[in-house]
């Protein structure tokens, strides 16, 4: 077959196909030198960079929370504590199929369509990948066994044990404690940078109240782990640990039995209680009535718990006693009084007629007194005992807006009494410039005669009736109230000062006689007393009512009865409380609102004998073995890698 | 006699082991060379497969296999693997269509052909050696270079199982059966203006294919390719994680057993298709040149084995076996290392797998049958 055609050609077939194995091997060459500058590239140049990505892959960082800071009362007893609680956590990054594994989740534990909305939230927000997201917390005994069973078919699925905050007086303590709960991207964002990676373990904050006040101080500081980890997020080993500082135990100067008495006090009616200790400016009690149960809103409140709460009528959620702003009403008489007798525009002598009404010369209008057929002959003394308008509405008229102002702001009326609670809300003390800044009106003297007994724009919130009523008790010297047991900064209102001190003795004799004398509006009281308590009842009107028409508590609805407050301090020789008690709609200051004040006194002054015990001044002699010691054994045991507190 | 001519022939010097070798019709350096390569490869494997010793028993089983398979090829003279090429082709392709019809579906693919009593095996790597075989027997009647009519035939023998093997899908193969053919037309002096035309129809047809022909796994690999940052938990993960293995390892490496991006299974595959990573993040830039460098030397062995063949059938074939293994070492590094998108070429005798290493290792007992039966003629 072969042709001498062929066989020549094999010469030239030769000749090519070396050509074109040179040619392979020139391009052999040079991929494989691509291949090498490849290989350079990455292993020599871009070293630096791999690596790092490389230890980024393998180390991790991992923030350790610090155990929250334990509140107790002033006598040791707990009132917030961290307790372990199983919850629902998925790693999506390991997860096939959200949708899937959320549907066989919700057919073994019960999920509401709120767990998932929040999860999804927390999905969307950014986070290191291979974190856990969690999904439901407080999984009963039943449930967890439930995943448990089926958890080596999902993966990505866990239950973690993580501490979280126990309230055990619930709502007793809600709108004094308040309460942590989860942090939002939205919280962390606000934070500057050392504040996010001191929370970058954390799972909770504090919200309101005490825990939101006293945040730094109770969380702590976080500890750092560093870890190996694999590919699937699986920790390996621990290559570097800072322990955390855990947050610091709070006492605080509430006294959970003083709380206790004034809340069962109010029993079901709205209100607020506040009881300070004059000595110091401890607060003793902070009741505000109805709460709320504030476990609920640890690790997130459902639609249908929070629902209820917003539309009670009787607002559970809102603060009376920081919050609320009601007329003083007659409570400030005794204080209006002094500014009256520093002024020199009465003294204990000067006495006035009262016909149950009282008129500016020349002018038409007319102040009614509470009592239509009036009191007669009234000097100080008695128009405080029997809580007299008239004579209030003369002497005010007479001491004018400026100074009456002036006065009361140094009993915190109108300001911010610099409580360790946040959002407090600061009342109304008007004023000329205050008028004319908030109405653009000028300033009438009926406006001054309504503001001399607690009226009009006046607007005070229980906590601020009770410190004025504190420093009242400390005769004009100003202090800041406290609910922690931490020294309180220095006060910033001037003090009272009173040239003739015996005005002091004497306007407390008038208020011991409210509750002791004979005449007194609030003698009910004295019934079974040790002790001399100085009150003033008051009453605040909830709609003004026309000059002429007839005033029925029993005619109109419940809601439009008037506020009933009372405020005193005891004993009055000598006091250690001062309390401020409002009664929403409780109509008479004496009747519905003065049982509260003395029960709340009795609490504190007596002891469980029923003894006259006068507590003493600032920390008890005794610290109960719970304090300060190590953190309770359910905590450690699921935070074994902490240490414990020092 | 024989002997004696023979010694005169070989360029290379004899020495006694080598006439030995010659003997057995086995070439001493590439035998060598394909030995470090293998051990080499095993000391790698142990590592990503963390100290795996059973799946290095089970590749080791396999070398041996494909060894014994080698040696067998090398005594089988040249002259009946251009007999029996075609034959061998049509079985071939017989097995791809019954794949198609009738294979072992595993991984999303159907690739395997179970054998009732003797297990399943992958006719496409039959392939690999029949194509090139095939196009290397149809050049061998005629006359070279090619002529247009030559090219479009080669493109049928070459194409048709190619595409057979990309149904099943298996791209890595299908390529790499393309490749084996598609050079030999190169090597066997196709008109540089025939390449230039292919080479543009190929650069308007990628996209075109890409839309219309590439399943949805082969165009995320190349979406991937183009932008791993893309996506880098999910499909960008393999490439990212693998150059970062490799970078990582800088010159010297993290030593051995001591890649953290492999044995903390940040790196898949490692054992497999991603090797090389754990080559290059435990012994570095050394490790990738040493690598590299036994496998430029067993393709230039087998390049010189075609360049010292004497007939066109041999010379093809040996040209296509050896420039195909580089084809093998150039894609599997390059994806590796993010240079070409990822398709599935393992590290030759390197990536754990036992077909692919015993087709390899059954091609260069091919190689060395060419070698070592050379025909006495005078130069």
């Amino acid at each position: 077959m072969r042709s001498p055609m062929t066989f020549k050609d094999h010469h030239r077939e030769g000749r090519i196909f070396a050509v074109r194995l040179i040619w392979s091997v020139v391009i052999v060459v040079v991929l494989s030198l691509t291949l090498v500058a490849r290989m350079i590239w990455l292993q020599g140049i871009q070293h630096d960079r791999y690596t790092t990505l490389s230890n980024k892959n393998r180390v991790q960082t991992q923030a350790i929370a610090p155990p929250r800071g334990l509140i107790y009362d002033r006598h040791g007893v707990l009132l917030a504590d961290n307790q372990p609680d199983f919850s629902l956590a998925l790693i999506p990054e390991q997860i096939p199929d959200l949708d899937a594994t959320l549907a066989e989740l919700a057919s073994i534990v019960s999920l509401e369509s709120g767990d998932i909305d929040r999860f999804r939230r927390r999905l969307q927000s950014p986070r290191r990948p291979w974190e856990p997201v969690p999904l439901r917390a407080r999984l009963t005994e039943t449930e967890i066994a439930r995943i448990a069973v089926t958890q080596h078919a999902m993966p990505g699925v866990r239950i973690d044990a993580d501490p979280i905050r126990h309230y055990p007086y619930g709502v007793l303590l809600s709108h004094v404690l308040g309460y942590v709960n989860r942090i939002s991207a939205e919280d962390i964002e606000q934070m500057d940078a050392d504040e996010q990676a001191n929370y970058s373990g954390t799972h909770y904050a504090g919200r309101i109240g005490v825990e939101r006040h006293y945040e730094r101080l109770l969380h702590g500081q976080a500890g750092y782990r560093k870890v190996e980890t694999n590919a699937r997020g699986r920790i390996l080993r621990v290559l570097e640990e800072i322990p955390p500082q855990p947050g610091q135990d709070l006492r605080l100067q509430l006294d959970i039995r003083v709380q206790q008495a004034a809340w069962d006090a109010l029993g079901e009616r709205r209100g607020a209680v506040v009881a300070i200790d004059p000595r110091d400016g401890g607060v003793l009690a902070f009741v505000s009535r109805p709460g709320f149960d504030p476990n609920l809103f640890v690790t997130g409140i459902s639609h249908l718990d929070y629902a209820g709460y917003r539309d009670d009528h009787d607002q559970p959620l809102f603060n009376r006693a920081l919050q609320g702003q009601y007329p003083p009403g007659s409570t400030v008489k005794p204080i209006i009084g002094l500014a009256g007798l520093q002024a020199g525009v009465t003294d204990w002598q000067r006495t006035i007629w009262d016909p149950g009404f009282y008129r500016i010369e020349g002018e038409q209008r007319v102040f009614r007194d509470w009592r239509r057929q009036g009191h007669g002959w009234v000097d100080m003394h008695k128009a405080v005992m029997q809580s007299c308008d008239t004579y209030f509405y003369d002497m005010g008229f007479r001491l004018g807006i400026d100074r009456m102002a002036d006065f009361l702001a140094r009993f915190s009326i109108g300001l911010r009494t610099g409580i360790d609670l946040p959002s407090e809300a600061r009342g109304i003390m008007p004023s000329r410039e205050w008028k004319r800044g908030t109405r653009g009106q000028a300033w009438f003297h009926g406006d001054t005669i309504n503001t001399s007994i607690g009226q009009g724009y006046m607007l005070t919130t229980p906590l601020q009736l009770a410190l004025s009523t504190a420093i009242l008790a400390r005769q004009g010297i100003p202090v800041v109230p406290r609910v922690a047991q931490l020294a309180p900064p220095a006060p910033t209102t001037e003090p009272a000062v009173m040239n003739t001190p015996s005005h002091w003795q004497r306007m407390t004799q008038a208020m011991v006689d409210v509750i002791h004398g004979s005449a007194g509006t609030a003698r009910l009281l004295s019934r079974g007393v040790q002790y001399q308590i100085a009150g003033k009842s008051g009453t605040a009107q909830v709609f003004s009512l026309a000059n002429d028409e007839e005033y029925n508590a029993e005619e109109i609805a419940e809601r439009l009865r008037d506020h009933a407050l009372f405020v005193a301090f005891a004993p009055a020789e000598n006091p250690a409380i001062a309390v401020a008690v409002l009664v929403e709609n409780g109509g008479g200051g004496g009747s519905a609102a003065g049982p509260v004040a003395r029960a709340t006194l009795d609490a504190w002054l007596l002891n469980d004998a029923g003894e006259l015990a006068v507590p003493p001044v600032g920390l008890p002699e005794t610290v109960p073995a719970t304090l300060g010691g190590p953190v309770p054994t359910e905590a450690a045991l699921f935070n074994p890698e902490t240490p414990d507190a020092p | 006699m024989r002997r004696d001519f023979l010694r005169q022939m070989s360029i290379q010097p004899v020495g006694s082991a080598h006439s030995l070798a010659w003997r057995l019709h086995l070439d001493a350096p590439l035998l060598a060379a394909l030995i470090t390569l293998c051990l080499g490869g095993l000391l790698v494997l142990y590592s990503a497969g963390d100290s795996n010793m059973e799946m290095v028993m089970r590749q080791s089983l396999r070398f041996g296999l494909g060894f014994g398979i080698l040696f067998v090829m090398a005594q089988i003279p040249p002259r009946s693997y251009r007999f029996w090429a075609p034959a061998f082709y049509g079985v071939g392709l017989i097995l791809l269509v019954l794949v198609l019809v009738m294979g072992t579906h595993a991984m999303g693919a159907q690739r395997w052909l179970t054998i009732p009593g003797i297990g399943r095996f992958q006719p496409s790597e039959i392939m690999k050696l029949a194509v090139p075989a095939m196009v290397a027997w149809y050049f061998s009647e005629r006359a070279l270079p090619a002529r247009l009519r030559d090219v479009l035939i080669v493109l049928a023998i070459t194409l048709i199982p190619a595409a057979l093997i990309a149904r099943q899908p298996d791209l890595g193969t299908a390529l790499l059966v393309a490749a084996a053919g598609l050079l030999i037309l190169f090597v066997a002096g196709l008109s540089w203006r025939l390449i230039a035309v292919a080479l543009a129809a190929l650069s308007i047809a990628a996209p075109l294919m890409y839309f219309f022909v590439l399943h949805g796994y082969q165009r995320r690999r190349v979406d991937t390719f183009l932008n791993p940052e893309a996506d880098p938990l999910g499909a960008g993960w393999n490439i990212i994680q693998s150059k970062t293995a490799i970078g990582s390892g800088g010159i010297t490496g993290k030593g051995w057993l001591n890649g953290t991006q492999s044995r903390l299974d940040f790196l898949p595959e490692s054992s497999t298709d991603f090797i090389l990573a754990v080559l290059g993040e435990e012994i570095g830039l050394i490790g990738i040149l040493l690598l590299l460098a036994t496998y430029l030397f067993i393709v230039g062995r087998g390049l010189l084995i075609s360049w010292q063949a004497q007939d066109n059938f041999s010379r093809l074939l040996a040209a296509s076996l050896a420039l195909t293994f580089f084809i093998y070492v150039f894609v599997n590094i390059g994806m590796v290392s993010g240079l070409l998108p990822v398709v599935g070429v393992p590290l030759p005798l390197v990536s754990f797998g036992g077909t692919s290493a015993v087709t390899l290792l059954s091609g260069f007992g091919i190689l060395m049958s060419i070698h070592t039966h050379r025909k006495l003629l005078g130069h």
